[in-house]
């Protein structure tokens, strides 16, 4: 029955998606396909709408392979089971963080784990925008056979570069300065808004 | 207002307006549960971005459970999960029923591009505030910088290796880093060093630093 596999099949991402949704992608793809449930070409349609619109993308695939497969209870299914398994370990770890976190062996393991989370954090931002802006290295092989490593200069993309330099100036410069003064920052939700809105302008007008 | 319906509303916005994940989910979880609700702290924040990281699940259902139950037990966390929750899926529901092709209306994909140069800032952003809370101590700046190296060789290459794999190494030489320096100095420090996970990143002073305390002894 496709209630029952759609349960299954995303409880299983659900319990199985280590380290955020980009971990994710390639597991929802195998239990998809698995199922049977849509072409390739559909998958990677999904994950292009799941990945621009709001909301966690883990979230957004299951409720999209849910509606297509079992309509709004399939979604809803799909939906509940990709969040619960997230939702009970953190009810647990948060009931008994007091106690665990004052282990100072479990400290000492968190502080390296958080270092290595926040240089993950810096090289998937870091990457996001080098591709963003089309300066992402390609390897390719070269006629004698040997490796290079280069960039294309036909995919840099100029108006993505001023876009995300205004948006770095307002959002990282600007803000800083806001801050010291006591005034009122621009909000991460405001900067989404203002770069949905030079968007339109540079790639839909211009 | 009533806090049940506070959390609710203000996880939907937050839900909202995240694109692109967990990473850009942090820098607007942290504008609106830290700075603005004060619900938790900068430290809570930190150490539920790394329980987020190191336990399954997307980063945006742990975040709001974590911070619904801080506040309210069980039913804050079942409120918080809805609301977070709720956006994506009427808009996710509509896509996939009524609209079809919406990726190809012009627009609709010229304001996508933007939104997607805003989230590599905002994930730029996080990091370089979690840099400057890391404080000046050598092997959290070496963990940071060597993992950050690893990703970027990962991405690059186009590797399959699992970021959590890189995560678990760090915490281990993290807990070795502590066995061998660490504990001399918690013999002096025993007495006042009641727990207090607000001050994880202070109590557990790096390993080096007590490494440097014994040797001047």
């Amino acid at each position: 029955m496709i209630y029952l596999e759609l349960l299954w099949g995303f409880l299983r991402v659900g319990l199985f998606s280590f380290g955020g949704a980009y971990a994710a992608i390639p597991l929802i793809r195998d239990v998809v396909l698995e199922y049977g449930w849509m072409e390739e070409e559909m998958v990677t349609y999904m994950i292009a709408v799941s990945e621009s619109t709001p909301g966690p993308l883990m979230v957004n695939m299951a409720t999209y392979v849910g509606a297509e497969k079992g309509g709004v209870l399939g979604a809803l299914i799909a939906t509940a089971a990709v969040a619960l398994p997230a939702f009970i370990i953190i009810i647990a770890v948060t009931a008994l963080m007091a106690k665990v976190m004052g282990n100072k062996y479990v400290q000492a393991t968190l502080d390296g784990i958080k270092a290595s989370v926040i240089g993950i954090i810096l090289a998937v931002g870091a990457w996001l925008i080098i591709n963003n802006l089309g300066l992402a290295p390609v390897i390719s092989t070269s006629s004698a056979g040997a490796p290079q490593i280069g960039i294309l200069s036909e995919a840099i993309d100029i108006r993505a570069i001023i876009v995300t330099a205004i948006l770095a100036a307002l959002y990282i410069g600007l803000n800083r300065f806001l801050k010291k003064k006591k005034k009122k920052t621009i909000s991460p939700i405001l900067l989404i808004v203002m770069a949905a809105a030079m968007g339109v302008v540079v790639y839909g007008v211009i | 207002m009533n806090i049940l319906l506070d959390l609710f509303l203000t996880f939907a916005k937050i839900g909202l307006f995240t694109f692109g994940g967990g990473y850009a989910m942090i820098s607007v979880i942290e504008d609106n549960c830290v700075e603005k609700k004060k619900w938790i702290t900068h430290d809570d924040m930190m150490n539920i971005t790394v329980i987020a990281e190191s336990t399954p699940g997307p980063v945006a259902i742990n975040c709001a459970t974590f911070v619904g139950y801080k506040q309210k037990g069980v039913i804050g966390a079942i409120v918080a999960t809805l609301g977070v929750v709720l956006p994506s899926f009427v808009i996710i529901f509509l896509i996939a029923k009524v609209l079809d092709n919406f990726l190809e209306n012009k627009w609709i994909a010229a304001a996508f591009r933007g939104i997607k140069l805003a989230v590599g800032v905002l994930i730029l952003d996080v990091a370089l505030r979690m840099i400057k809370q890391l404080g000046k101590k050598p092997l959290p700046i070496i963990l940071m910088t060597v993992s950050a190296l690893a990703m970027m060789t990962i991405n690059v290459l186009a590797l399959q290796f699992s970021s959590i794999i890189i995560m678990l190494m760090c915490g281990a030489v993290g807990l070795i880093a502590y066995l061998i320096y660490g504990r001399k100095k918690d013999k002096v420090m025993d007495a006042d060093c009641s727990y207090d996970i607000t001050h994880g990143v202070e109590s557990s002073v790096s390993a080096t630093d007590a490494g440097e305390a014994g040797e001047r002894k």
